[in-house]
């Protein structure tokens, strides 16, 4: 049933700020985001936090509760016990507007950086054929909610702000991989993953897949297979060689194809 | 109709690019120390049996040999435990046999995606544990040298196969008895076989292995065999990081079992 | 107090399915574009759509065409849709899904590599196109995308990537601005501030789109977001539009109730339909006790027959808990009100005591999964509270069907805060594809608006001021009242009055408090500053909230009827009457609610002969039925 919950919420704008205690009632079945909005309508009427579906679909409401970084939404009290002490406070990695709200333009930054769905010239809409095991792939990738937790979390440029502008993070070098893997996206995406948007920064500590709340194997399945591609393009000898001498004539593979 | 717009004007900027000030390292409450802490040991432990083996000298036995030093290529190992009956690099070569061909396991492990992950961590503290700050001030990962000779690690996944063919020659030796004749089967060969089958296992789920297979091509349907492979690396790929660890502990059990066996410790017929 | 000002061509308000579709159109068109949304961009409720997108591409089963989909949609709407809506619609709907894909889409694909369609209740053929049950997400990210590859043509065009099309995250829009007080005065901008840092912001444009979704943030218990303030049909009513159907509401007879964090959720329908039932807390299988005379031959009348029929189809009659949505609806709220519901006010759904664990997880993993994460509620092992749940709003802003043009010149409507196109009663799938048909239009409709214009429309200083003053109220009034405490009241009065459920008095008590709620609404205050305040915002949309309750009680009170989203309970049948009936609801010039009746447009001849005698029978008055007989004897 109802107990009193101790919490300890960073409020503050543009960076300044601290870590507030707050003693807030908390009831059977509810989740910390429910505890931040009772904090609102009762004892902090202007304290800031970004949400919207309250149902982990959105990736809205992305904080981080005693260090991890987390969705409000989908972290449940009943994880915690009465005694702890919950701290929540903003994602890291990304300047902070107020209390628990980050500005995230980095990332739309980043989104706008990446090259979009570049299909061949000569496919009308309602002419795509793809087999669904040749789709599976990227639409993995396409469950992500862009929560930007896997921004956050990562090192590179979590601990090295100076990172940003040559990193992508996990969430576009996905993106990247999402694109290099469709079947009909024609654009060649490998030096640029490698040169423009910093796969190479990324040491596979898999942090981001860790925190991916719609459990999304990002290093596994995104990245690491990425990095396979790159090495077939910048560091595999025999593949380099092979591709000079077996270079087909043009594109002139049906679907536009960029491998097999 | 067209008239330029005023883009969003930068509001008070030098206050709002700021990240919230937290002076605290992390605000994690679990024990986010205590993996990397477990794996700097396991690791630690590895190196120093690995380097103790290379050095000692009763790594044959009949019918068994020491995985640490196989194959041995020299003509400085035993007639018996030459790879082969052969000894490819004659005479002239007279330290121990593991330092001629542990490159190629060592390489690849040493480059595998999951160590990566483990050393990185654990080792190099970058980062120690995720949403804990590392202590480096720089940072350019596997953009430069010397971490940038990552990528060959599809070489070294080459070399593991023929390493995998050697110890599984080695076991299929092992199921003779000590004179020679087949049909033996004792502990050191049930151990042999759990190690090599573990080592195929780790080695096959190999992430380079599963772009090989058909990781790189974008229409799976297009090439069916080829899918199946994947498909069945996939799988084994998702337990790549439980099969590093088995088979490196396999290994070095399997290794110091046969060592301790070469030396008289553990005697036949049991062994 | 300095006012961010920006000029575009075309202002599309919202930045869900509708609103985006309706800005790219409106870029291809050539027209500089602003989209404003609430939240962050690619956030916006089309997310939460699971089901998929109704389009009639014949992929599985190649019977289907726009005809049918077209009569089905009628169907489920109880033929008070905009038959031109519902007709451009079915139409367009498969070349707006392909059109996804060539934007980067990747649906779920059938065999033969096309995409793949679902079933779903309503549709007489697989027509769903659809990804797992995720299919929102991935219309919502595609056009996202759209929006950015337009931005990256425009950057290697123009060396800048937001000269034609730019999105303003955060951004709440207050009030609409207009060329002078007339109702037929052309819109000339709108007006807002940024949540982030509650500076106010001015557009100056001669079109805006509205996308703005729905209204389910006035009732307590809803599937919707925060955003659905109903912000749209309050900014079309203020600015002298009209607003057709707003009695008609969906609502969803499974929400989830129990925990309060998940409160509205859906629980999708077949849960039923693969053996949960749904019981009171006396642990009675209730809904034998529900079944309509008119349904009375086609759903079992004992347990023993409805258990039967998940094995046996073919000889056993449905179970009951599988009447249409409005029934099992009506039901759930009946047994409630009685004071048999469960400790949370709904009643139980119980798959686990049918079901061995293992089936339940292979049949309902998404299910499964959503009570697990978000509930920590095992549905293997225990039964879920249900109860419904405000869903979707048929009625909004009155338009013209091949443009979405509302009364208001310059003004557009697209999507959700659109009314007519799905009549009384929305067919699940038609949601995601009404977004894209219609966004395209709208986008098409204000590019071509504005392509007309003579001279770029002048807000007056005056209705600047206004919106200024209005906008930054609340923040003066300190001392003022909760607004949060307002909010609660106006949910609880809708839900328990103006629900699923309707009878004249209550409705007219809900009405008093609207009124009194709006008293208060006026006063209440927001301490704290104009960075992020939550406080603040609220405090302005409970005028919008209010306004729209306002629309909705009082056409609920004046359609005595039952029809699809509308229940009076002391009006329960449907009428053919009524039928011929919109309610328009419009705002007088001293700011009051007016609600008028407006004959419904007569549906063209050739769309009227797509359907059989005997339905439209059930349906359509004497005369209208003697028109059908001439036009098909004249044929």
């Amino acid at each position: 049933m109802g107990y009193k919950a101790k919490f300890r919420v960073w409020r503050g704008e543009g960076g300044e700020g601290a870590l507030e205690d707050f003693v807030v009632e908390v009831n059977e079945g509810e989740v910390v985001l429910d505890v931040i909005h009772r904090l609102q309508a009762t004892q902090a009427p202007d304290l800031a936090v970004r949400w919207n579906c309250k149902a982990g679909k959105c990736g809205s409401c992305s904080v981080e509760i005693n260090g991890k970084p987390r969705l409000g939404c989908m972290t449940r009290m009943s994880t915690f016990t009465e005694y702890e002490t919950i701290t929540v406070t903003p994602m890291r990695t990304f300047p902070v507007i107020k209390d628990l709200v980050c500005d995230v333009s980095f990332n739309y930054q980043k989104a706008r950086e990446i090259p979009s769905f570049t299909p061949p010239d000569n496919v009308k809409p309602g002419e795509y054929r793809m087999q669904q095991i040749d789709v599976e792939r990227s639409q993995e990738f396409r469950k992500c909610i862009e929560c930007f937790m896997c921004n956050n979390v990562c090192h590179v440029i979590r601990d090295h702000e100076e990172n940003k502008p040559a990193f992508a993070g996990p969430r576009f070098l996905m993106r990247i991989a999402e694109l290099d893997m469709h079947p009909y996206d024609v654009a060649d995406r490998k030096d640029s993953a490698q040169e423009e948007h910093g796969l190479g920064y990324c040491n596979i500590t898999k942090c981001c897949t860790e925190v991916c709340p719609e459990h999304i194997k990002i290093t596994d399945n995104a990245l690491i297979p990425m990095k396979e591609r790159v090495v077939d393009r910048k560091y595999d000898p025999l593949v380099w060689l092979g591709s000079k001498i077996f270079k087909r004539p043009g594109s002139s593979n049906p679907s536009g194809s960029k491998a097999g | 109709m067209t008239q330029t717009t005023a883009g969003r004007p930068p509001s008070e900027p030098s206050q709002r690019k700021q990240r919230a000030q937290i002076k605290a390292r992390t605000l994690r409450t679990d024990r986010w120390w205590l993996a990397p802490a477990i794996t700097f040991a396991a690791l630690s432990s590895f190196l120093v049996y690995g380097f103790w083996a290379i050095f000692d000298k009763s790594y044959f036995i009949e019918p068994y040999i020491a995985p640490f030093s196989s194959p041995c290529l020299a003509t400085s190992c035993p007639e018996g435990a030459r790879f082969l009956g052969l000894a490819p690099l004659g005479d002239w070569w007279t330290l121990p046999p593991g330092f001629l061909i542990l490159g190629l396991p060592a390489g690849f492990r040493l480059t595998c995606y999951y160590y990566r992950k483990g050393y990185y961590r654990a080792f190099w503290l970058s980062p120690p544990a995720c949403g804990v700050g590392e202590p480096h001030k720089k940072y350019t990962g596997e953009t430069r040298l010397p971490l940038i000779i990552q990528n060959v690690h599809r070489y070294f996944f080459y070399g593991a196969i023929l390493i995998a063919a050697v110890l599984t020659w080695d076991a299929v030796l092992a199921l003779r008895d000590h004179e020679g004749n087949w049909g033996h089967v004792g502990l050191g060969t049930v151990i042999l076989w759990i190690n090599v089958v573990l080592i195929w296992a780790y080695t096959l789920s190999c992430h380079s292995c599963r772009h090989i297979t058909a990781g790189r091509l974008n229409h799976f349907s297009k090439h069916p065999v080829r899918y199946k492979m994947w498909t069945f690396v996939s799988k084994l790929n998702s337990r790549h990081m439980l099969l590093a660890w088995l088979s490196m502990y396999s290994v070095m059990l399997a290794d110091l079992y046969v060592r301790l066996v070469a030396k008289g410790i553990v005697n036949f017929p049991l062994a | 107090m300095d006012i961010e000002r920006h000029e575009y061509d075309v202002v599309v308000i919202g930045a869900g399915g509708a609103g985006l579709r309706a800005a790219i159109e409106a870029r291809q068109q050539g027209k500089r574009t602003a989209i404003v949304c609430k939240s962050l961009f690619g956030k916006a409720h089309t997310v939460m759509a699971e089901g998929g997108a109704a389009a009639a591409m014949g992929n599985v089963n190649s019977d289907d065409n726009w005809m049918v989909h077209f009569r089905d949609t009628m169907r489920g709407g109880k033929f008070l849709n905009n038959p031109r809506m519902a007709e451009l619609h079915a139409k367009e709907s498969p070349d707006r899904v392909w059109e996804l894909e060539a934007w980067g889409a990747l649906f779920d694909r059938t065999k033969d590599g096309r995409i793949s369609q679902r079933n779903f209740g309503g549709h007489e053929y697989p027509r769903l196109a659809h990804v797992g049950d995720r299919t929102g997400l991935e219309l919502i990210r595609t056009l996202q995308q759209r929006v950015v590859a337009l931005q990256q043509e425009d950057e290697r065009l123009h060396g800048d990537a937001e000269a034609y099309i730019k999105v303003f995250a955060e951004c709440t829009i207050t009030t609409l601005l207009k060329q002078g007080p007339a109702r037929d005065a052309g819109i000339s901008g709108a007006f807002g501030y940024w949540r982030e840092t509650g500076r106010l912001i001015c557009f100056d444009a001669p079109a805006v789109v509205l996308a703005t979704g729905g209204i389910g943030k006035s009732y307590v218990v809803t599937s919707n977001s925060w955003e659905y303030t109903g912000d749209g049909h309050a900014l079309a009513l203020l600015a002298g539009a009209s607003l057709i159907n707003m009695e008609f509401i969906q609502f969803h007879p499974t929400g989830m109730v129990w925990p309060p964090s998940v409160r509205g959720i859906l629980v999708t329908e077949s849960v039923r339909g693969d053996g949960g039932v749904l019981r009171n807390s006396e642990g009675k299988r209730f809904m034998f006790d529900y079944i309509p005379e008119v349904f009375k031959d086609k759903y079992a009348t004992t347990e023993e027959e409805a258990d039967r029929w998940y094995n046996d189809q073919a000889n056993n009659r449905r179970p009951p808990e599988l009447l249409p949505r409005d029934e099992v609806a009506r039901a759930i709220n009946s047994e409630v009100k009685a004071g048999r519901g469960s400790p949370h006010g709904g009643v139980f759904l119980d798959v686990s005591s049918r079901l061995p664990a293992a089936e339940i997880i292979k049949r309902l993993p998404s299910m499964h999964h959503q009570f697990k994460e978000l509930a920590d509620v095992d549905i293997t092992a225990e039964p879920m509270e249900v109860g419904p749940t405000c869903h979707y709003i048929m009625g909004g802003v009155e338009v013209e069907a091949d443009t979405g043009a509302s009364s208001v010149p310059g003004l557009f409507a697209a999507g959700e805060v659109s009314g007519g196109m799905h009549g009384s009663n929305r067919l699940g799938g038609n949601s995601l594809s009404d977004l894209l048909v219609f966004g395209r239009r709208a986008g098409a409709g204000a590019a071509a608006y504005v392509d007309r214009l003579a001279a770029r429309p002048v807000t007056p200083d005056d209705v600047m001021r206004a919106a200024e003053i209005e906008a930054v109220a609340p923040l003066s009034r300190a001392g003022g009242e909760n607004p949060y405490e307002v909010h609660h009241e106006l949910q609880r009065t809708m839900n328990e009055l103006v629900g699923i459920i309707r009878k004249a008095e209550e409705v007219k008590e809900a009405l008093e408090v609207v009124t009194k709620l709006k008293e208060r609404a006026a006063a209440t205050g927001a301490p704290g500053g104009r960075i992020y305040n939550p406080g603040w915002h609220l405090a302005i949309d409970l005028r919008n909230m209010l306004l729209v309750s306002d629309c909705v009680a009082r056409a609920a009170l004046i359609r005595e009827e039952s029809r699809g989203g509308h229940t009076r309970d002391d009006f329960p049948g449907m009428s053919a009457e009524w039928r011929r009936k919109l309610l328009v609801c419009a705002l007088t010039a001293d700011g009051e609610v007016s609600v008028e009746e407006k004959e419904q447009p007569p549906m063209r001849d050739d769309l009227f002969r797509l359907f059989d005698r005997a339905e439209l029978s059930k349906y359509v008055t004497a005369d209208e039925l003697a028109d059908y007989d001439a036009l098909v004897k004249e044929s």
